[in-house]
């Protein structure tokens, strides 16, 4: 299992657009992705309407976790898109 | 006469007839089925159909709108594309044999409600995204197909709501404006039309009907109003308004990428200066060749804890990634006593304008500094960015400077992070001493900015803020003359440019000796650079 923490500096939170980009860019790995909120609630980083749910804010702290075939690729490819979107 | 107020999304005034737009009946009929798996094959074939639509919708927005608000239909698809939606949708089929029109109506307004019930705004909006892609299930599953009113003239679309995937589908040619009953300044609505620039209200107070069908109207963006059967006062005060803004536009059009040069070909650099990312499109919507001043102040205030290194590095990255090739000069923290930033933990002052701020906070506070110095610099990999130190007096602070940034530099290298290694220096010129020394201070920097707000307080010794001294305040005193081409004189003696970012550049009637002075640059608010361009372009520089 691959995962990372990350801090959330974008004001919007993941807001209803970088989210659907991130659902976007998870599709397209085979391993399980999943996003843990501050609180320890999990969402299915392919399920859009799970991650719009977390309700992920500026300044919150995430957990992102990749476990599977790829999962190397995977984590490395959404903490880029944290760093440059989020 | 009658009068409607809403909330104004895109300004812009509208003068034309209103066409009504009546949504299509898209009720589903609720009925019970014999055979599941094949009323879940017929849902399939639906969902590919809405899928394949909304392709086709989000390569009419990247035409009509450009991409973010296209994205909107990227998001309905992968809203639809979801596992959970999808089976919410079969559950019902299969267990409860109802048809599937029932069962996407049920299952969206399940997920439609827990957005709703989210407390994010933006989320809360959501839901009507949910929902449109429910109604266009329905409609492919009923057999009807919806067809767009046609437009007969150019008018006034008022409707109770709009969703995406109708607006996407009017010619943006004739549509004069946008007024629905409900919405708000996120929703999709108020995000097309600023996109396509064409005026919208939302969100209207009292009912609006099918009757204002036809009828004469105004919509005045602005403010959120509009004008229904308007009398001619009316009509006269906003056709005026709305020549106006055609003229502006017109101006605009017809500067864009020419140069600030006089008729006899002297020249010199529009900048704009910003406070923040939020004031980048403006800036270059008014074609500004470059930011002259971008106060990094918004990034400590209203805040409750210093913001970080990564904060500020993302700030800096995007404004000079917006900017592209065009400069962008970042100030350092411009912080006093007078600013509300309390977790500073400033002491108050008897004279803040005098006191402890701007570079000699920095130059105490070297955590502060130097994680700045950092952000910037690593920012400086991403675009054309020049860092300028205000409120400077001597020589010595800008020797401790550079030795601070050197310092970081080397940090940086040891951590094999990038930057630009060759950033360009400046400094304000906003103190009488800095201007008695500026020959001296020319050989330390790359350039120089003149602050003339503060250089004027300092050299007149007025408090602006104080009217009784109205009467004695002269901002174009001959000694602030006579201090700017001294300034000059010591920054082309010493082969570096110098403009102004004060108030003072803006001045029309400054503009002149600005030019015969051989000021290279002026910084001014976005919004008055081509009122300067214009002027500059039909004048003679020499008297």
């Amino acid at each position: 299992m691959q995962q990372f923490k990350y801090t959330i500096t974008d004001d919007l939170g993941i807001h209803a657009r970088p989210a659907g980009m991130l659902v976007r860019l998870s599709m397209n790995y085979e391993c399980e992705l999943a996003i843990i909120n501050s609180a320890g609630k999990l969402a299915n980083l392919k399920k859009i309407f799970t991650v719009m749910g977390l309700g992920v804010k500026c300044s919150d702290i995430i957990t992102v976790t990749a476990n599977g075939v790829d999962e190397m690729e995977a984590i490395t490819a959404l903490e880029r898109f944290f760093l440059q979107n989020l | 006469m009658d009068i409607l107020s809403g909330q104004g999304v895109c300004g812009g005034i509208a003068i034309g007839k209103v066409a009504f737009y009546r949504k299509e009946h898209r009720e589903a009929m609720e009925y019970y089925i014999e055979e599941p798996e094949s009323e879940i094959r017929r849902l399939k074939n639906a969902i590919d159909t809405v899928l394949y639509k909304l392709q086709t919708l989000h390569k009419k927005a990247l035409i009509q709108a450009g991409e973010d608000s296209a994205m909107i239909f990227e998001m309905h698809q992968i809203m639809l594309q979801d596992d959970d939606f999808q089976e919410a949708m079969r559950q019902p089929i299969r267990n409860e044999r109802i048809n599937a029109a029932w069962a996407v109506t049920k299952a969206s307004e399940t997920f439609a409600q827990n957005l709703e019930s989210m407390e994010d705004d933006y989320m809360k909006e959501r839901a009507a995204d949910v929902r449109d892609i429910a109604g266009q299930l329905a409609v492919v599953l009923c057999g009807k197909s919806s067809g767009v009113k046609q437009l007969a003239q150019p008018s006034i679309i008022v409707a109770e709501d709009l969703a995406p995937s109708e607006t996407v589908q009017l010619d943006k040619r004739e549509v004069l404006a946008f007024v629905t009953q409900k919405g708000s300044v996120n929703s999709h609505t108020a995000i097309l039309a600023r996109t396509m620039n064409i005026p919208a209200v939302v969100n209207m107070d009292g009912d609006i009907t099918d009757e204002l069908d036809g009828e004469q109207a105004i919509v005045d963006g602005f403010t959120g109003t509009v004008y229904i059967r308007p009398d001619a006062e009316t009509l006269a005060v906003f056709t005026e308004k709305q020549r106006q803004e055609a003229e502006k536009t017109f101006l605009l059009q017809q500067l864009k990428g020419k140069k600030a040069v006089t008729q006899d070909g002297k020249s010199i650099a529009l900048y704009a200066n910003i406070s923040g990312p939020q004031d980048v499109a403006s800036a270059l919507e008014n074609d500004a060749e470059g930011i002259g001043l971008f106060r990094s102040e918004f990034l400590y205030l209203g805040r409750e804890t210093f913001p970080t290194e990564e904060e500020q590095f993302e700030a800096y990255k995007k404004v000079a990634q917006s900017m592209g090739d065009k400069k962008v000069i970042i100030r350092t923290i411009d912080i006093g006593t007078d600013k509300k930033a309390e977790y500073f933990g400033l002491e108050k002052e008897e004279n803040p304008a005098l006191g402890y701020r701007a570079i000699r906070l920095c130059l105490t506070n070297p955590a502060l500094f130097e994680t700045q110095l950092r952000a910037l610099l690593r920012a400086s990999a991403f675009g054309n960015i020049a860092i300028m130190f205000p409120m400077i007096i001597a020589v010595e602070e800008i020797v401790e400077i550079k030795s601070i940034i050197s310092r970081v530099m080397d940090g940086l290298d040891a951590a094999g992070i990038t930057y630009c290694p060759g950033v360009e220096l400046g400094i304000m010129i906003e103190t009488p001493a800095a201007v008695m020394i500026s020959d001296l201070l020319a050989k330390e920097v790359d350039f120089f900015s003149i602050g003339t707000n503060d250089l004027t307080q300092y050299t007149l010794a007025i408090d602006r803020q104080n009217p009784e001294l109205d009467k004695f305040y002269n901002p174009h005193h001959p000694a602030i003359m006579r201090m700017i081409s001294q300034v000059v004189h010591s920054a082309h003696e010493t082969g570096i440019w110098v403009g102004i970012c004060g108030e003072l550049g803006a001045d029309p009637a400054m503009t002149k000796v600005f030019l015969n002075i051989g000021i290279d640059e002026l910084s001014v608010c976005s919004g008055d650079i081509l009122r300067l361009k214009k002027l500059i372009r039909e004048m003679y520089a020499l008297v």
